[in-house]
């Protein structure tokens, strides 16, 4: 069985499983945020919900539109307030705590290697850089789970993804997913597992986090990395669980209904055109277009984390940001920000004349802080560059890296 | 099935322009059913018609998990969602909130926009009427059925 099929079999009786099976598997942890919470507390009630399954397996955390953006999404989060202290959960992140979910949930050590973890939201396939198996899910799953401990899963094909070489200091994960998720295409791994081998030690924890948050964006159920020493150190501080590394054998049955191969030698800083992630060409290639930017935005789920920040620092220290160039940058969660402040990468942003948000979803979803107008257009670290996800319906997104998105900040221009 | 009118749309047709998340402060279906498809297709809202179909291209609803997309389809009144494929989160929301998706390349080809079409869930079949035109669909997997027959995932 591949990465994934070994972890969903575990959570069901441990029976061997083969790709396209339906299987009630047991779940270790269900999330929802602000957005997705309210509609499954609502579906739990009316189903005479009375009690969650676990309060300890479940996660809320107020994200999207937190701090609270107006009077509805006020509501909203008073809503999934009182649910987490009627049920007594208590990871349940608010103002102060809270960070982006996907960033935060592994910092506090939520999410672990071989976990079984359903999240009401797209990238909560980000935890597979762990090691975990994780999924994307809706309002009612989750209502599902609250009740049962269980959801029903299509067990998924793999696409083995064969990582060779190393990247360059200038290219990150975000270029890995990206040149994937151009050369497969936003549906080409639809249904699927991305499962990344080969030399995975090329790539840091937050590199993983932003390969995995992405998967989702080639259409997969989830993206997974083996465990390794990498994975190891970054959950011992984490947690006191103990964890095994995968070994080459675990997976000498596993079938692949696809491979492919990113060679990490020779790729270089990707950008997505507007309006799909499937959109790439190379940062050399689309400079000579010099595309005006009225907005950079770096952070997000697939970018928000210090060595996210790190990088735009190494780029804005000590420079400018062009004339009539909004740049707004949001650490993930409130330890991304204290560490990023203590750094000096908070003062250099402002001296270099970006803002710097509180954690927030914001505007990576047309949520606020920092919508677009008609016609404007952004490069942005986040994941979507659909029609009218960042403002304006007229408005236009380029998806890229920090480290392509801070030059941009400087030359008024992606270049 | 009754037989209703179609609204046709391309390949990706995604969840924020399904509905798109600057109105997800709230989580009234009806209300947020107003703006279903607007940053694609303004006059939809205001021309879709209780028991008119959607047809499209390749993995429709791709893109957030949010529930509220298959579920303002619905409020708008959609008999069903017909399409060459689903992204994968859309295809299990709208199983779990009972809203019918037709996965059918063929049909999903030929039926053009306002055309009068039904479909027959317990045969696999759709018809356009307008053209005489048949398509048929395989059985959906056992345990989804039974989802389905139970109109949602949290009907007993």
């Amino acid at each position: 069985m591949t990465l994934t099929q070994q972890i969903l079999s575990r959570h069901y009786r441990n029976k061997p499983l083969v790709a396209g099976e339906m299987i009630m598997a047991d779940v270790d942890l269900a999330l929802g945020n602000d957005i997705t919470s309210p509609v499954a507390i609502n579906a739990f009630k009316a189903a005479g919900g009375d009690k969650v399954f676990d309060p300890d397996k479940i996660a809320v955390v107020l994200d999207h539109f937190v701090p609270n953006k107006d009077i509805e999404s006020a509501r909203q989060c008073a809503c999934c307030r009182a649910f987490a202290a009627e049920q007594s959960i208590k990871n349940f992140f608010d103002v102060g705590q809270m960070g982006i979910e996907h960033a935060l949930l592994p910092e506090k050590g939520l999410a672990l290697p071989e976990m079984l973890i359903v999240g009401a939201d797209s990238h909560t396939c980000t935890y597979g850089a762990l090691g975990c198996f994780s999924t994307g899910v809706g309002s009612t799953d989750l209502a599902y789970v609250f009740k049962t401990g269980k959801l029903w899963f299509r067990v998924p094909e793999a696409i083995k993804v064969t990582l060779k070489g190393k990247l360059r200091p200038i290219v990150s994960g975000k270029d890995v997913i990206l040149d994937i998720i151009g050369r497969i295409g936003v549906s080409g791994a639809r249904y699927a597992s991305l499962e990344f081998m080969g030399d995975v030690s090329s790539l840091t924890m937050d590199d993983r986090f932003t390969v995995c948050n992405m998967a989702i964006e080639a259409g997969a159920k989830n993206g997974i990395f083996p465990v390794d020493d990498i994975t190891l150190e970054y959950v011992k501080v984490r947690s006191d669980k103990k964890f095994d590394k995968t070994k080459a054998a675990d997976l000498s049955d596993a079938v692949y209904a696809k491979e492919i191969t990113v060679d990490l030698d020779a790729l270089t800083p990707t950008v997505a055109r507007p309006h799909l992630p499937e959109n790439t060409v190379t940062l050399d290639e689309i400079a000579s277009e010099r595309i005006k930017v009225d907005q950079v935005v770096i952070g997000s789920c697939t970018n928000g984390r210090l060595s996210d920040l790190e990088s735009a620092y190494r780029v804005l220290k000590g420079n400018k940001v062009a004339k009539g160039v909004r740049v707004i940058i949001i650490p993930a969660t409130q330890d991304v920000y204290v560490r990023a402040l203590r750094a000096g990468y908070i003062e250099a942003f402002i001296e270099a004349g970006a803002v710097v948000s509180t954690p927030t979803c914001g505007p990576c979803l047309g949520g606020y802080m920092g919508i677009l107008s008609d016609n404007e257009t952004a490069i942005a670290t986040t994941n979507r560059n659909f029609i009218g996800r960042m403002g304006a319906k007229t408005s236009s997104i380029y998806l890229a890296s920090p480290y392509t998105a801070a030059r941009a900040a400087l030359l008024g221009y992606i270049g | 099935m009754k037989t209703g009118k179609v609204f046709k749309y391309g390949d990706h047709i995604d969840t924020d322009a399904i509905i798109a998340a600057r109105y997800l402060n709230v989580s009234d279906f009806g209300a947020l059913s107003t703006h279903c498809m607007e940053d694609i297709d303004e006059s939809f809202a205001s021309n879709v018609r209780h028991g008119d179909y959607i047809v499209a291209g390749e993995n429709f609803g791709c893109g957030s998990s949010r529930e509220h997309a298959p579920a303002v389809i619905k409020a708008c009144g959609v008999t069903a969602v017909i399409a060459k494929s689903f992204a994968r989160i859309f295809y299990r929301n709208a199983i779990n909130i009972g809203l019918p998706i037709v996965e059918c390349k063929d049909a999903a080809d030929a039926i053009r926009a306002g055309d009068e079409v039904y479909v027959d869930l317990a045969h696999g079949k759709v018809t356009d009427a307008t053209t005489g035109e048949t398509f048929t669909f395989p059985p959906y997997p056992k345990e989804i059925q039974k989802i389905i027959d139970r109109g949602g995932l949290l009907n007993d």
